[in-house]
């Protein structure tokens, strides 16, 4: 059996490589032979029920109040419970820590924990060589490997001497350390991925006060239960700390040069933007009413914000997609902040409501959390495939600007933003998010109330308008002549007594008109309210000032992007770097970036959406790069990718 | 002045109304002779009794002849999408409780396409008034089956005959929980605004289905609850608390048919007063708990000749109001927890600090 334990990780890879110092004896505990690493990727991996996304985000948890910058990346099956011990069941989550500033969850794991015989052969390609294997001996029964076709054990055939494996029997480890707790076999086994989590905890010199104070309070009204856990826990770490098996720990300082001064916490995509959409209620003191229809990797916003009634906000789970976004733009009517949460399929069903909010010029917030489609598509995994169905996905010419966050904290500052365009524009906006930037987390610098955004709006509370023969009225269409947004005149404000809907409005007077000429000018200026919205300039990344190629993204493809072109640079290559947050309109001087670079290289996480787009306004040779797996870029490849477009004819053309 | 809870929270008028207050300037566009403009009148001219701020009453439809109706109502007002007026409604209502908030809807509209969201606002009971035109035609699209169209139906778009089971929008509704449910006819406009009295009360929603008739398309479909030949044994009119007696006047002055109910099966039907005595006709209970009764009567009318239809409060009972608990449930969020504290919320409980 291996028991090479004091090998080095070396799994470092080009853009962000791997420093080994061995420190010894400097550590006050664990006691043993303590190494540095300036980064580590660890993947837990195990059966669907094993609690694995739990494992992986107390591990975060503690990391972040360590001070590390980190990136995470759970991958879960769409099945509550798929069949145990099968491929399709295998749950994980990875995370990427480090002493200094990182994009991405890594892309690939330096060690893995597996709890069974599928999630070692799920995610055994995934593995460098030299990658630290800790595996759950107990769970690799003939049966259990024969369910993953697997005749001898990998542990015993030798097929594995490319890693260094640490086999553990957690589960039988487990049972003996909670053999005085009173509980069954079966509940005390669940605790078993406490304890890898004690160890790993050990290994890499995570605090661990907070993992004990979560699981009392977790499991505070079974305390049994939460004593037994406590103790997986504690045995766990002690075990590393006792064992030869487990001869070296790692330490990973706090990344204190990568962060601006500040309080942070970490924080995942969807929390951030139900934050964001909190405080965006706040800054425009409007109530916040969210009508939401369960969907798939949307619904935790529903839920988060179901936990925030005190701060007056209004949530309706409704009978579904259509009336969930109904019962928003009615609440929009009345004056509230309105949002409806979802994925892509229930953007599709929302679409003829999303019309009638463009015609009735309301604010209204879609949030599409994407995922892979079509149809029913890969719920729990992510996708960048909806831009064109935010952009395009209505009957008539019904723009809708777009906006598009970049990480999981950047999530709220988004949800300010798309806010900030609904509310001063009246129209509904898009917020694409992703179920990568959903379910993944990272470091969040939380902002001082000062620095978010005034969001305050002013109701019509008068007439607008005086007729030929000197009346007052008010004309819901008549226009902001710098915005182009009509007037927001709610219900109760006495004299403004108006009917709007989606039938063709006459310009102005807001009375039905089928008069050509009308209607033409209506679509021209509901599109032109649209174009009008005032973006900022996208920014440039082009540090030597002299890249002849341009890599441009959207969304979530952020993180991978900068790991690439950090990679790229290193290695001595000119490449310049730019983002869209905004998708429509188009930020002013994109046009202009675009034509300053020799080549444009688009990868996203669909066919080539945001580069058609580009294409067809643009005229330029916008050469995309794309994956659709259901899972976000790797650095490297995409370092290879951007690459070879950076070398075709190079001598020709640069 | 009505005074109540459904009411409590909108504001009231600070002179006397007329129903020249409730019309809008736009032209009204319906054919004419169609018996939306009788609902138009009746509705009109019934809102001043109301004596709510005129700003606080609010007018959502969908699509269909009778979703214009907005347009007449100078009032605030939504002509949406088809079907999905009780969904926009009710984010309506639940987020501004100082409104009375009113549906005007269609068969097709409410019924077909709409209908998910029918059955569930009446589950929920928003504070909603949902008026129902039931013509059992499409006019709009010019005359295909609707939901509520009779099996055999000659449509344009069924010229062998509809091969469909109508719906009854009354039973629909009482199996949906709804806890008040009403039928009135387009042309009594003392009866429909007796409902309307009763619906506007009603802490909750409130369906009206309103027979209402499409003169070009399906011209006369309630013929037989309008002729006075035909109506006196045709119409069964509902009071709260009253024997249900219709038909030709007995020596009791009452009508000389009543609703009976079988002891055995607890089927209702219609019998001679003479024959079966005044003692085993059906007291009417609106306000009772139980169902049963309220859709027992709802099943007595003939679906093809309507033949014994019964007409005015079949429901009416007190059921929580989503919308007042929705904003209890925010008060007592405050009590429990505070005013929301955004800065305390960004910061939750693990943070780290760098200096
Ligand atoms: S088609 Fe029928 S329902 Fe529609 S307006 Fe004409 S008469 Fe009225």
């Amino acid at each position: 059996m291996t028991s090479q334990v004091s090998s080095p990780i070396t799994a470092g890879t080009a853009d962000e490589p791997h420093v080994v110092v061995d420190v010894l004896g400097e550590q006050r505990k664990p006691a043993k032979e303590t190494r540095q690493l300036d980064r580590v990727i660890i993947r837990f991996a195990g059966d669907s029920g094993d609690g694995m996304q739990l494992t992986g985000d107390r591990f975060t948890s503690e990391t972040a109040s360590f001070g590390n910058d980190l990136s995470t990346l759970p991958n879960f099956p769409a099945e509550i419970r798929a069949p145990a011990g099968t491929l399709p069941g295998v749950s994980s989550f990875q995370l990427h820590f480090a002493d200094h500033d990182i994009l991405t969850p890594g892309d690939a794991p330096n060690v893995l924990v597996a709890m069974n015989p599928a999630a070692l052969k799920a995610n055994l390609g995934d593995l460098p060589r030299g990658a630290e294997i800790i595996v759950d001996t107990d769970e690799f029964t003939k049966r259990a490997m024969a369910k993953v076709g697997w005749a001898a054990s990998p542990l015993e055939d030798g097929s594995l001497g490319a890693f260094a494996v640490h086999p553990v029997p957690l589960t039988t480890l487990t049972l003996e350390a909670l053999k005085d707790s009173g509980l069954a076999r079966k509940d005390a086994e669940r605790a078993k991925n406490m304890f890898a989590l004690g160890l790993l905890s050990w290994m890499y010199h995570r605090p661990t006060e907070n993992t004990e104070a979560f699981l009392l309070r977790k499991f505070a009204k079974k305390p049994d239960i939460a004593a037994a856990n406590v103790a997986a826990f504690r045995a766990g770490w002690n075990f590393g700390e006792t064992t030869e098996d487990f001869a070296v720990s790692y330490e990973v300082a706090p990344a204190s040069a990568a962060f601006p001064k500040g309080t942070y916490r970490n924080i995942s995509g969807n929390l951030a933007l139900s934050y964001g959409l909190i405080a965006a209620s706040k800054q425009a003191q409007l109530p916040l009413f969210l009508g939401s229809y369960p969907i798939t990797p949307a619904s935790d916003i529903l839920h988060e914000l179901s936990r925030h009634k005190n701060f007056g906000v209004r949530t309706f789970q409704a009978e579904d997609e259509i009336a969930a976004i109904g019962a928003a733009l009615g609440a929009s009517f009345g004056g509230a902040l309105a949002v409806t949460t979802t994925s892509g399929p229930g953007v599709a069903l929302k679409s003829e409501t999303i019309g009638l909010a463009v015609s009735l010029e309301l604010p209204l917030l879609v949030v599409d959390i994407q995922r892979g489609g079509p149809s029913t598509g890969l719920p729990t995994k992510t996708e960048q495939a909806d831009l064109l169905q935010a952009m395009y996905g209505r009957n008539g010419e019904a723009p809708v600007p777009v906006v598009a966050p970049a990480t999981a904290a950047d999530c709220f500052t988004a949800a300010l933003e798309a806010a900030r365009i609904a509310l001063t524009y009246r129209t509904p906006v898009f917020l694409l998010s992703d179920g990568y930037l959903a379910n993944g987390s990272e470091p969040w610098r939380i902002p001082q109330l000062d620095e978010l955004p005034d969001l305050r709006v002013e109701f019509a509370s008068g007439p607008n308008h005086t007729d030929a023969d000197g009346t007052e009225t008010f004309w819901p269409y008549l226009r902001d002549p710098q915005t182009l947004a009509r007037p927001w005149a709610v219900p109760g404000t006495p004299g403004l007594e108006h009917r709007i809907g989606g039938i063709e409005k006459q310009d102005g007077t807001g009375n039905i008109s089928y008069d050509p000429a009308n209607h033409d000018l209506m679509v021209r200026t509901r599109q032109a309210k649209v174009d009008g919205i005032a973006v900022p300039d996208i920014e440039v990344d082009d540090p030597s000032g002299t890249a002849r190629t341009l890599v441009l993204g959207w969304g979530s493809t952020y993180g991978p992007i900068t790991a690439a072109v950090r990679r790229i640079r290193r290695e001595g290559g000119q490449v310049a770097q730019a983002h869209l947050r905004h998708l429509n309109p188009f930020p002013g001087n994109l046009g202009q970036v675009l034509k300053a670079y020799d080549r444009v290289v688009v990868p996203e996480m669909n066919l080539g959406q945001l580069a058609h787009l580009l294409r067809a306004k643009y005229l330029v040779d916008a050469r995309s790069f794309t994956q659709v797996t259901g899972l976000p870029f790797k650095a490297e490849q995409l370092a290879a990718a951007v690459t070879a477009i950076m070398e075709e004819n190079a001598d020709v053309d640069v | 002045m009505s005074t109540s809870e459904a009411l409590s929270l909108v504001p009231k008028a600070a002179g006397k109304q007329t129903m020249k207050d409730f019309k809008s300037d736009q032209e009204v566009r319906w054919c004419p002779g169609c018996g939306d403009y009788a609902v138009l009148a009746a509705v009109q001219s019934f809102m001043p009794e109301l004596g709510l701020a005129r700003e606080n009453v609010v007018f959502v439809s969908g699509i269909g002849c009778s979703s214009r109706f907005p347009y007449y109502m100078n009032t605030y007002g939504m002509h949406s999408i088809h079907g999905r007026a009780p969904a926009i409604a009710t984010g309506l209502a639940t987020s501004r409780r100082d409104l009375s908030v009113w549906v005007v809807t269609g068969d097709g509209d409410a019924l077909s396409i709409g209908g998910n969201h029918l059955i569930h606002a009446l589950r929920r009971n928003v504070n909603l008034k949902i008026l129902l035109f039931n013509n059992r035609i499409y006019g709009l699209t010019k005359g295909q089956y609707s939901p509520t169209s009779e099996t055999g139906k000659i449509t344009k778009s069924t010229p062998m005959g509809s091969l469909e089971a109508p719906f009854n929008p009354v039973s629909l509704a009482i199996g949906a929980e709804a806890s008040f449910v009403a039928r009135t006819i387009d042309s009594d406009r003392k009866h429909l605004q007796s409902v309307l009295r009763a619906a506007a009360d009603h802490p909750g929603t409130a369906l009206v289905e309103i027979y209402q008739n499409c003169n070009i398309f399906n011209d006369g479909a309630f013929e037989a609850l309008k002729d006075s030949a035909t109506a006196q044994e045709a119409v069964i009119r509902l009071e709260h608390g009253e024997p249900i007696r219709f038909g030709a006047p007995a020596e009791d002055g009452l009508g000389s048919k009543g609703v009976v109910r079988d002891p055995a099966t607890g089927e209702l039907s219609v019998a001679d007063v003479a024959e079966v005595g005044t003692d085993r006709v059906l007291v009417h209970d609106a306000h009772t708990p139980n169902p049963a009764a309220a859709f027992a009567l709802s099943r007595l009318a003939d679906p093809d000749t309507l033949h014994h239809t019964p007409i005015g409060v079949l429901r009416n009972v007190a059921r929580p109001v989503y919308d007042t608990d929705m904003a209890d449930q925010l008060d007592r969020a405050v009590s429990l927890h505070g005013e929301g504290d955004l800065a305390g919320l960004l910061s939750g409980t693990d943070t780290w600090t760098v200096p």
